[in-house]
């Protein structure tokens, strides 16, 4: 529509730029913070260690689980990416430690496309394994050289920097493999089925 | 995806500003003519833009104040000191700017008369506008929900839309007002945090099974929704929403 192709300007308007960021790494729509902040559909939930596991369940040959001892003996890589959260902030040059998604997905025979991340407190995140794979995701379970802190996902949250935060499922408790695209908690609450930020797919429609 | 067939893709609307209401030192409403508004649920909030001359544009997200059904849109919005698009939609906006806005956006922390009640809204700071719009909406569509606002204010001066809950309290809503730092001379009211003796006393029950709605900055909703489970509340009953220092 032509009102997409031209805004209209807003009197008196200037902005402050001062945190435009450099234009080959901050997505249309965005602006970068130093801060962290914190969005969630619920209360937090808080999970002991001796509780947790990590699954792999739906379209493959065996079901996998990893404790929390079987989870961080598995091999790990520091990794530092951007990221862009669908409420309009970006943050660069994050800092987290993890363990790539590869590596658990290590050995499947799988038939899947798809994988649907499931989370304590009900979230769920839809995405296509070939975004999960490849060196492009992580179960991250440390920040900043901490440990990841519940509000922020902890004790581990998907790490998928490549899309919209919200893809980056806290409190992830495991991976459900699936051969069709299933809309998860956020995707079925108007926002966009796959989230890419670099064409600002923010919500259904974009 | 069906629903987002029937919804069609959210576009970017003109918006022009009919008035802008001063509600405390530090917020304002500005009530808005949409033409060709779609229509919205309470709770949720648009996507704004503003462009500069020479094309620079800024984005942030507004929680919806006004009811569904009314003529004129409202958002209400703080002034954050070092934001960018806040000073300007609070210090330099007057009737007849225009700006485009994108929804409505959201689609859980919203409430609808189906959902039923009893409700309990939990608000700290300007986390109250998302949570007025769905008492605007019970006020006026009459429905028969009881509902309960515990709004957690710094002072009485800063207490967003004080003379409208004091309207609504008593008739479709209880309201409960607590003040954190600064109290009037003879107040009797609760003037600390929320915790959880607090959501005990104001209620509902947890054998009431309320849907409970909480906004305002991230360790506000932390606490509250934290309290809300020790007491007993299902996790599944409190619907969330936050913001931190860069909504600005």
């Amino acid at each position: 529509m032509g009102r997409e192709l031209t805004p209209i300007v807003s009197r008196g308007f200037r902005g402050r730029r001062r945190d435009e960021g450099p234009p080959d790494r901050v997505p249309p729509g965005q602006y970068v913070t130093d801060d962290f902040p914190v969005l969630s559909a619920g209360p937090t939930p808080h999970v002991p260690l001796d509780e947790w596991d990590f699954a792999l369940v739906g379209e493959l040959d065996e079901a996998r689980r990893w404790s929390w001892e079987e989870f961080r003996a598995l091999p790990t890589e520091e990794v530092t990416v951007d990221i862009h959260c669908v409420t309009k902030w970006s943050k660069l040059d994050t800092v987290w430690e993890g363990v790539l998604v590869d590596a658990i997905l290590d050995g499947v025979q799988t038939e899947a496309e798809y994988a649907v991340a499931f989370c304590d407190g009900g979230y769920t995140a839809n995405l296509p394994l070939e975004d999960l794979t490849g060196g492009k995701a992580w179960v991250a379970y440390a920040y900043d050289g901490e440990p990841l802190d519940p509000e922020h996902g902890g004790p581990v949250r998907l790490l998928v920097p490549h899309l919209y935060f919200w893809k980056s499922a806290k409190w992830v408790r495991g991976l459900q493999l699936t051969t069709v695209d299933e809309p998860g908690f956020w995707e079925s609450n108007g926002y966009h089925l796959y989230g890419d930020p670099w064409r600002e797919q923010r919500y259904w429609g974009d | 995806m069906a629903r987002a067939a029937v919804l069609g893709r959210l576009t970017w609307q003109v918006a022009e500003a009919l008035e802008v209401v001063p509600e405390t030192p530090r917020v304002k409403t500005i009530l808005l003519d949409v033409p060709g508004w779609p229509g919205h649920l309470p709770g949720q909030h648009v996507d704004l833009r503003l462009t500069a001359e020479d094309g620079y544009q800024a984005q942030r997200s507004y929680s919806i104040a006004s009811a569904p059904g009314t003529d004129v849109l409202e958002l209400t919005v703080e002034r954050i000191d070092d934001g960018e698009v806040s000073p300007y939609l609070t210090d330099e906006l007057r009737p007849g700017d225009r700006f485009e806005i994108r929804g409505p956006v959201g689609g859980y922390f919203v409430w609808e008369p189906s959902r039923g009640g009893p409700l309990l809204l939990v608000a700290g700071g300007s986390g109250v506008v998302p949570l007025m719009a769905m008492l605007r909406h019970l006020d006026g569509a009459g429905e028969d929900v009881p509902a309960t606002l515990l709004f957690s204010s710094r002072g009485w001066e800063d207490v967003i839309y004080r003379d409208e809950l004091e309207r609504l309290d008593g008739g479709s809503a209880r309201v409960v007002h607590t003040l954190t730092r600064s109290q009037p001379d003879g107040w009797t009211g609760y003037s600390r945090r929320v915790d959880p003796e607090m959501l005990a006393e104001v209620g509902p029950a947890t054998d009431e099974r309320p849907h409970v709605y909480v906004c305002g900055p991230t360790p506000f909703v932390e606490t509250v929704a934290s309290a809300l489970v020790e007491l007993g509340h299902e996790p599944s009953q409190i619907r969330t929403e936050r913001f931190g220092p860069t909504g600005g």
